[in-house]
């Protein structure tokens, strides 16, 4: 059983267990156009809520992808390093950024819901 | 639209080009398509003579080079016309109108490349004995007492090698008379329409970064910003006139806040240009400025440096200037290059040097070119060029604001005349199209998609060089494409440019796949 | 004025088209107090061409060129023989008065030089990757130092003591903000044991080669010794002209180069502007400094070039970028670029060769003055004396005579009392057996 919730800087969340799974949403992964370049985190490193992860840069624009939620580093998606379009192309499947483990349960239920994004993403 | 087959053909509906020859050559009058050097050059070959001679008892300590360098070898008629076939696929300001707003490309008199050529300055070694570089040093201190005295200003550091490297020096300054104080003050003010260097430079310099939002008429929210003023607030970065090309007119009252609070005032200097010879930084209470003199003072851009920005400075911030300095003496002129060298001079007993911001003491290209400009406008012509240059801003203002969308047009601008993209709503048209567009009537784009405090913006400066008619038929342009954009004729601007020397070109597999170098393995490719 | 085209009729008719009566109602957001009289402004009027040239040519001749007679000036800024063609083209408008190749369609001659000289520079150097140039030698090794920190997310940074002292101060300056910098000490024509000084918080290691005395190292075992505690080595030119003779920093295992490019297409101009060649390894690209030219298509799929990773640079990543610079040495970038396509393969290995033995030459005759002494036994085309009496009189002395003798080794490091006696002198190939001839009988007659 897993669920996905989202912030408003526009990361996914996909937590199963104690480990969630990050990335960029659809929305942002437009907004950004073509993405040319990825730099994940390393395995292990222990990230808090809302601290920077990784970055994600397009020809024009570079930008911080935040841990939505805290944990430690278990796996980032080096495929994305050789195949940086896939950001564009799958952002919220196989685009994914990174996944962290020993995530607080209380971290997760604070962020946005699928609808409550939706309509977040209506009002921008 | 669409892209024939033949690389030179286009054809797009609504698009009136005439219809144009496929040539054998792919050449095609005038543009001539060029190798890179690599691929033109060869063994055996060279562009410059010299005898040979035979090293018998070379002294390099076993350091000799075994392998070859791999530069190609060329003649001096084939390098000729390489860079003259490379010099025709670029735009220039003395082939064009040239509206680069924040950038000012204005005329560069060749008086001043002459000046700079004269061996006396061009042939100068910066470590030759004193006695023998009193002219340059004389001429450093002449351009000194320019700067002071245009900006109204006590001191200046020559050194710095470019506007950046201005900012650089100015914050150092400010962070050696904050420790001096021995304070601790890590925030810096910036607002966010501010330069992008603003913010890298002060991130350089050791400092955070705080922003501080616009108002909706294109100023400074001068209340938030006295609100974000602390303890811990080492100084304030504003650009003024600012990037939306209009005058801070708070600056004072901003100015007075930021020094009660402790802080610092550093003005970006890249709009001086705007109000030299009128208005004298010095008087709005500003601690630190640098001067662009490729920009104001008309040193040539050369493709994108090399620049020169000195920093004139507060008697607050003076002592704290970087090495060199230039002082005189009953012997004439002399560079101070080390701190030990202060105590022979009473007059510099107070200065503490922060460091050094590059080796020897800055650009006197730069310096040579900029004074030539100062002497042949004086003080009277620097004027006269500051009120062209918001003239012709103006008129091009009030010339485009009913066909195109000007955000803050209701009052005057400075130097440069900020559109936005409202009036290309709906037309399926954006500013990238709208720019590139500009290509294919002759003129090089204006600075786009910044300030950032706009949607799409469109930045135009046309400086002091443009004559009227000039300014007429760029201004009979941009109104008849604003028509067209409006009247949904979308063809001239999707995929402009059609007639310059390149296309659209594909930056994102540039920055996916990065190559950046010529590879010997990639000759049979580049062949075609 | 002749540069302003706009007559008085023209900024009346203007005026009306923007409905002012006059100049100062467009400056009306200027508060009253802080607009002032010219006559505040205590400089002169406009004058004509010739009297500014009168005027300025005046100074100039108050200089000696370094072309006026025996020179052997070096430290950091060389001269040399720059072919005619380099001023000719540098000076065509198209080159001259553009700006930043922001828009690639029409700026394919300054993109596609610069991809020539990041390939250039790349060979010259022995490195993967270079960028388009930044502002001169001293700034580019404050940048290497500062890429090194972050790529290590160490601080410490160890400049050696025959690191041009300019250059150590510049370091000092503006990356001992990021970081402790340890300065080994000034060994005149022999190497420090630098390599005691590396430890586990080392950033990097910065070597320059041939040293500020002249002096050539070897790089491979400081760049081993680096590299065992995970640490860089930056090394740096300040004369590029060397890398035609020598092994390139990249073959010895240097991780970033910095150097300075002026000697070739750019003249002394008295210390500015020159031209910074940084080159690195391509696994260091993403936190290499500067403007980087890259190849790619337009849309009919003609080959092209345009700046790319500009995501590293200020404009985009504004208080996150690698680097706060905007501009690059554009005009002299080009200057070098031409002077190297001129020289190629065979007249670069010449020059160099050249340059050698008219340094070895006159390094022979002045040792021979009873008196002095080479102290650098491996050098290219610079080499450092050391004289029985100080030697910056010596140099005044020797100036009265028509001759620049050199460099006192005081002048770059005046708290370095061992240094007092020392002279460096650089030979190019420029310098003539008369030359040496006036050189030798000068020195005998002061001392």
């Amino acid at each position: 059983m897993s669920e996905t919730r989202f912030t408003d800087q526009h990361e996914w969340v996909r937590l199963e267990g104690d480990t969630a799974t990050v990335g960029i949403t659809k929305y942002a992964a437009e907004a950004l156009g073509d993405v040319v370049f990825v730099e994940l985190p390393a395995k292990g490193r222990k990230v808090g809520a809302g601290g920077e992860a990784a970055v994600v840069e397009s020809v024009k624009a570079a930008s911080e992808v935040y841990a939505p939620v805290g944990g430690e580093v278990s796996e980032a998606n080096s495929a994305l390093e050789a195949a940086p379009a896939t950001v564009n192309d799958d952002p919220e499947g196989a685009g994914w950024f990174f996944k962290l483990k020993g995530v607080a349960p209380g971290d997760f239920t604070k962020l946005m819901t699928q609808a409550a994004y939706a309509e977040f993403v209506k009002g921008l | 639209m669409e892209i024939d087959a033949n690389r030179r053909k286009v054809v797009a509906p609504g698009y009136h080009a005439p219809e144009e020859l496929t040539t054998i050559s792919g050449d095609r009058g005038l543009d001539h398509e060029e190798k890179l050097i690599f691929e033109i050059g060869r063994d055996g070959v060279t562009g410059v003579d010299f005898p040979e001679v035979q090293l018998s008892g070379a002294r390099l300590g076993g350091q000799q080079r075994k392998t070859a360098i791999g530069l190609p070898g060329l003649s001096e008629p084939e390098v000729i016309r390489h860079y003259v076939r490379l010099s025709r696929m670029n735009y220039a300001i003395d082939a064009g109108l040239y509206p680069l707003g924040s950038c000012t490309m204005k005329h560069n008199p060749r008086l001043n490349e002459k000046m700079a050529r004269l061996p006396g300055f061009g042939d100068l070694h910066p470590l030759a004995p004193r006695a023998t570089t009193q002219g340059a040093l004389a001429l450093i201190s002449q351009l000194m007492n320019w700067l002071t005295v245009l900006t109204g200003m006590p001191a200046v550091a020559m050194s710095p090698k470019a506007g950046a490297h201005g900012e650089l020096c100015g914050l150092l300054a400010i962070r050696a008379a904050i420790a001096a104080r021995g304070e601790n003050r890590p925030r810096i003010l910036v607002p966010e329409s501010a330069h992008g260097t603003n913010p890298a430079t002060a991130a350089f310099a050791g400092f955070t970064v705080d922003e501080v939002p616009a108002k909706p008429n294109g100023h400074v929210d001068a209340q938030a910003l006295k609100a974000k003023l602390g303890p811990d607030v080492a100084a304030i970065m504003l650009t003024n006139p600012n990037t939306c090309g209009l005058f801070e007119g708070e600056v004072v009252e901003i100015a007075k806040a930021v020094h009660e609070a402790g802080a610092y005032f550093y003005c970006d200097g890249a709009n001086f240009n705007a109000i030299a010879g009128r208005v004298r930084p010095g008087d709005l209470g500003i601690d630190a400025m640098h001067i662009n003199l490729h920009k104001t003072f008309s040193t040539p851009h050369g493709g994108g440096g090399p620049g020169a920005g000195p920093v004139v400075l507060s008697a607050a911030l003076a002592p704290f200037a970087p090495l060199p300095l230039l002082v005189a003496d009953k012997d004439g002129f002399k560079l101070i290059e080390d701190r030990d060298e202060l105590r022979l001079f009473s007059e510099l007993g107070g200065a503490k040097p922060f460091g050094r911001m590059s080796a020897f003491h800055g650009q006197m290209g730069m310096f040579v070119r900029a004074l030539a400009y100062m002497l042949s406008h004086g003080r009277d012509g620097v004027r006269q060029a500051s009120e062209d240059a918001v003239l012709s801003a103006n008129y091009i203002l009030a010339s485009l604001k009913d066909v195109m969308s000007a955000p803050f047009g209701d009052g005057p601008c400075m130097h440069e005349a900020l559109f936005d993209d409202t009036f290309l709503e709906g037309t399926g048209v954006t500013t990238l199209d709208f720019a590139k567009a500009m290509i294919d009537e002759g003129y090089h784009p204006m600075t786009m998609y910044f300030p950032l405090v706009v949607h799409g913006a469109m930045l135009i400066e046309p400086t002091e060089s443009e004559s009227k008619a000039s300014l007429d038929a760029f201004i009979h342009v941009l109104r008849e494409m604003a028509l067209e954009a409006k009247a949904g004729r979308k063809a001239r601007f999707e995929g402009a440019p059609r007639l310059a020397p390149r296309r659209r070109l594909d930056e994102t597999a540039a920055a996916r796949k990065p190559i950046l170098r010529w590879k010997r393995a990639e000759l049979p490719q580049a062949a075609e | 004025m002749r540069y302003l085209p706009l007559s008085p009729d023209d900024r009346g008719v203007m005026l009306k088209k923007i409905g002012v009566p006059d100049m100062d109602a467009l400056f009306r957001d200027v508060p009253r107090s802080a607009v002032v009289p010219l006559s505040a402004f205590d400089l002169p009027d406009t004058q004509g061409e010739l009297e500014v040239d009168r005027a300025l040519s005046k100074l100039a001749a108050k200089n000696v060129a370094a072309g006026a007679g025996p020179f052997f000036c070096g430290a950091g800024a060389y001269k040399h023989h720059v072919p005619s063609a380099v001023d000719h083209l540098i000076q065509r408008s198209e080159f001259l008065t553009s700006y930043t190749p922001y828009q690639p369609e029409i700026a394919q001659g300054t993109l596609q030089y610069l991809f020539e000289f990041q390939t250039q520079v790349a060979l010259l150097t022995g490195m993967e990757v270079a960028n388009a140039s930044l502002y001169d030698g001293s700034t580019a090794t404050a940048e290497g130092v500062m890429m090194a920190q972050r790529l290590t997310r160490r601080g410490k940074a160890i400049l050696s003591g025959g690191l041009h002292p300019h250059y150590a101060e510049t370091v000092e300056t503006v990356a001992g903000l990021t970081g402790a910098i340890v300065r080994a000490p000034v060994t005149p024509g022999s190497a420090e044991d630098i390599i005691a000084l590396i430890d586990d918080d080392t950033a990097c290691v910065v070597v320059q080669s041939p040293d500020v005395f002249g002096l050539i190292r070897n790089l491979r075992p400081i760049a081993e010794a680096a590299h065992a505690k995970g640490a860089l080595l930056i090394a740096v030119v300040t004369e590029i002209v060397s890398l035609g003779l020598l092994e390139s920093p990249g073959a010895q295992g240097a991780d970033i180069v910095a150097a300075e490019g002026q000697s070739i297409g750019n003249g002394l101009n008295f210390g500015g502007p020159y031209v910074g060649l940084f080159a690195t390894r391509e696994k260091f690209l993403r936190q290499m400094p500067g403007r980087l030219t890259g190849e790619t298509t337009d849309v009919e799929g003609r080959r092209g070039y345009v700046l790319t990773l500009s995501t590293r640079e200020q404009h985009i990543r504004r208080e996150k970028a690698t680097s706060n610079i905007c501009t690059n040495s554009g005009l002299c970038t080009l200057a070098f670029t031409i002077h190297l396509s001129l020289l190629g393969e065979e007249g670069f290995a010449r020059l160099a060769r050249l340059n050698h033995a008219k340094a070895s030459a006159l390094a022979d005759r002045l040792s021979a003055i009873p008196g002095a002494q080479l102290v650098t036994p491996a050098f290219f085309n610079e080499f450092t004396l050391r004289l029985p009496k100080a030697a910056a009189p010596l140099v005044d002395a020797l100036a009265n005579k028509g001759v620049i003798a050199g460099v006192p080794a005081s002048r770059l490091m005046p708290h370095e009392k061992s240094a007092d006696n020392l002279l460096i002198v650089a030979a190019t190939e420029t310098a003539t057996d008369e030359d040496f001839a006036a050189f030798e009988r000068a020195l005998k007659e002061v001392l």
